[in-house]
């Protein structure tokens, strides 16, 4: 499905890190006019972003889908919240800490699940999310909180920041070397981290390891044939994924400093195949949009409710505005997840390649309106059949 | 020796459940190809036919109360206890037997429109998309059930009669072990389904139609035999199975909402270990984690290994796809990878 290119001169890259960075940094002014330009909803995105990055690495370059993902971000949140506790309040450090053991983890549990392949593969990644998830409500409560979560305390012993006499008041939430990381600032944290993030996928996507991993997707017994042992290249994709999603559970701890098992349960892990699949499945952009998009619409959908779509619906006539909220009730606040499902499924049935797909259908159409039929042919060659 | 029969029989009433949802997994994905995500809501769904069917019963009439003499004091009556006393109440009390009446057709029409509105047009896609058009679904029914019947779990009683607890030790020679009535009802009822599915399939010549269609569709396809159609209703007939499954589960568990995506992911687990494609694999597979996972959750073993009835589960799904590629009794050439 993707097309395998050759890669783009560092100019080009630079050009698109550049515009991407932009546009990420000004979201502030360009999202205010729906209603998303608070900094609480915008760190959503981008963290949320890093972690569909992340995802895509293995799932959209490697082919590989695991339903486990969840259990590295959760993870991350917890080693972020054990480094503020017992190290440090600075966010580097958590951050640092985080995605090192997010990337262990992810090197144990994708050692195992790797030795096996498609559907077995996203169920091996599963069993272990479940795994963690179940152990963190139980076993693990001394390192995990249990249902309460963990938090931080007036009485940890961050015994970094007693060192090096920085004085921290007893519940004062983290920060980036004494600058507060709460509101704005906060956000252009998690937003900077994004656009290296993107930047790093970008690179990796170029690189001579992205193409393998292509390769890998569009035939991996061809590759074996070709004398290349895929096993490592998956590996290191696996555990890179890993990384991105410790970083996003770190993250997630650095702007609220509560780490849960729910974050690990498998439900999270569907919920960034689907940003990865809505947003366009191997592509660059499509995650971050997939992910900001559903972050967005679970904002806007779960905080409806019924007397405010009165108010919505308040200029239709007397009888169909009760019709009409009453057509809309189900599917706002607590229906917000039936929303989401048939998204999801819509999605998969209409349109597989996602936003990315769709946008570039319609670059085609215009496109073969002016040049003529030759880019139609082509385009017709690559449509997917329909049964 | 008696704790063990115990746990031998708490594994059994889960067993069967895991066995009866692998099972319907396992024929729709031999049949038609398809890794359905959805099959925990059809699980779910059959549940709260119960659920509905008891409500319909006991649509209820507020009349006084004569007992109470002291003030005016109402409570709710059955219509059906009004109109034809005794027979009637008795009817209510059977309500969750009796419910499988309206389990069946409804699973099977829920089943079929499935597989005609949805399922076929992912025959030839990627198993990935197949999870995942699958598991929207499973989010979209299972929503829907929360907007009608509310996120708690609604309490189903067995029948009175068959709800006490029977010695069943006694049966072999075995005294002092006594165990709930209706999950050993339970058990017993999981073995006749699964015997019945087996028959249908070896016994009649539809089912030989269908097996044969399993091991080579384009061939029986050749022959003349629509065997979309065929499979269409072994679609309808795994559906019916999950459904009744989850119908008789009731008084054992209270259902909710999302009881089914708990069950789904066991249920993988359970349809791998018996090896993608088995059914006797997925049965045999089915009995087997329930009854290892009630002995994990014994007092004796989790001093031993904490947390173990957490996860023995997974542990087990994650040893035997390592060890075994196929499952335990998976055909050769079926989805490996």
């Amino acid at each position: 499905m993707s097309t395998v290119t050759a890669r783009p001169g560092p100019k080009r890259e630079l050009l698109t890190l550049a515009i991407f960075a932009l546009a990420i940094l000004t979201m502030p002014i360009w999202l205010a006019p729906i209603g998303a330009g608070y900094p609480d909803i915008l760190q959503k995105f981008a963290i949320f972003g890093i972690f569909a990055i992340g995802f895509n690495i293995l799932f959209g370059f490697a082919g590989y889908l695991s339903f486990g993902h969840a259990a590295f971000l959760g993870a991350g949140s917890y080693a972020a919240v054990w480094a503020f506790k017992l190290f440090s309040l600075n966010a580097v450090f958590a951050i640092v800490f985080a995605i090192a053991v997010a990337g262990i983890f992810s090197l144990v549990i994708g050692y195992v699940s790797l030795r096996r392949s498609g559907i077995y593969f996203s169920i091996l990644t599963l069993a272990f999310a479940q795994m963690s998830y179940n152990l963190a409500y139980s076993v693990l409560t001394p390192i995990t909180n249990g249902e309460t979560g963990l938090q931080l305390s007036g009485g940890d012993p961050r015994v970094l920041d007693r060192a090096l006499f920085v004085t921290t008041s007893r519940l004062q939430p983290p920060d980036l070397f004494g600058i507060a990381l709460q509101g704005w600032s906060g956000f252009y944290f998690c937003a900077v981290l994004l656009v290296i993030a993107f930047y790093v996928s970008m690179r990796i996507r170029h690189s001579a390891f992205g193409l393998t991993l292509l390769a890998i997707k569009s035939n991996q017994r061809r590759m074996g044939f070709t004398g290349f042992s895929a096993k490592p290249y998956l590996l290191t994709a696996f555990v890179i994924s890993g990384m991105y999603a410790g970083l996003a559970g770190a993250l997630l701890a650095t702007t609220d400093p509560l780490a849960g098992a729910d974050r690990m349960q498998w439900t999270a892990s569907g919920e960034v195949v689907l940003m990865t699949i809505l947003g366009g499945v191997g592509t660059l952009l499509g995650p971050v949009i997939g992910a900001a998009l559903i972050k967005y619409l679970e904002q806007i959908f779960s905080s409806f409710n019924e007397a405010l779509l009165h108010r919505t619906f308040d200029f239709l006539p007397g009888a169909a505005d009760d019709v009409v909220t009453a057509i809309f009730a189900p599917f706002v606040g607590e229906g917000w997840q039936l929303t989401l499902g048939l998204m999801f499924m819509a999605i998969v049935i209409f349109l597989p390649g996602g936003i990315m797909e769709g946008v570039r259908r319609i670059a085609g159409a215009s496109r073969r309106q002016r040049t003529g039929s030759s880019a139609a042919a082509r385009e017709v060659g690559r449509r997917i059949p329909a049964e | 020796m008696d704790a063990l029969i115990l746990q031998v029989l708490n594994g059994l009433d889960k067993g069967g459940a895991y066995a009866l949802i692998a099972l319907g997994l396992t024929l729709i994905f031999g049949t038609l190809g398809v890794v359905n995500f959805a099959h925990g809501a059809l699980f779910m769904l059959g549940a709260f036919c119960s659920v509905s069917f008891a409500k319909l019963l006991t649509i209820s009439e507020r009349v006084r109360d004569e007992s109470v003499t002291f003030f005016e004091a109402y409570k709710e009556v059955p219509y059906l206890e009004i109109w034809w006393g005794e027979t009637g109440k008795s009817i209510v009390d059977w309500a969750v037997p009796l419910s499988l009446l309206l389990t069946v057709p409804v699973m099977l029409l829920v089943g079929v429109a499935m597989e005609r509105g949805l399922i076929r047009f992912f025959y030839k896609r990627s198993h990935a998309e197949q999870i995942l058009v699958t598991f929207g679904l499973a989010i979209v029914l299972q929503e829907i059930v929360k907007s009608f019947f509310g996120a708690n779990p609604i309490p189903l009683a067995a029948p009175a009669a068959l709800s006490g607890s029977a010695d069943i030790g006694s049966l072999v020679g075995l005294h002092g072990i006594s165990y709930p009535l209706w999950r050993m009802i339970y058990f017993v009822f999981s073995l006749g389904v699964i015997g019945a599915v087996f028959a249908f399939l070896q016994l009649t010549t539809f089912g030989m139609v269908v097996r044969a269609g399993m091991a080579d569709r384009e061939t029986v396809g050749l022959l003349g035999i629509n065997i979309g159609r065929r499979f269409t209703v072994v679609f309808g007939i795994a559906a019916v199975v999950a459904g009744l499954a989850g119908s008789m589960y009731t008084p054992i568990l209270s259902p909710n909402y999302h009881l089914g995506m708990d069950f789904l992911v066991l249920s993988f687990v359970v349809v791998v270990v018996g090896g993608m494609g088995s059914l006797g694999g997925a049965v045999v597979a089915g009995f087997l984690l329930g009854i290892l996972q009630s002995f994990a959750s014994m007092t004796q073993v989790k001093a031993i290994i904490p947390g173990i009835d957490q996860i023995i589960i997974y542990l087990v799904a994650v040893v035997i796809l390592l060890a075994l590629p196929r499952g335990l009794m998976g055909r050769r050439g079926v989805m490996e990878a």
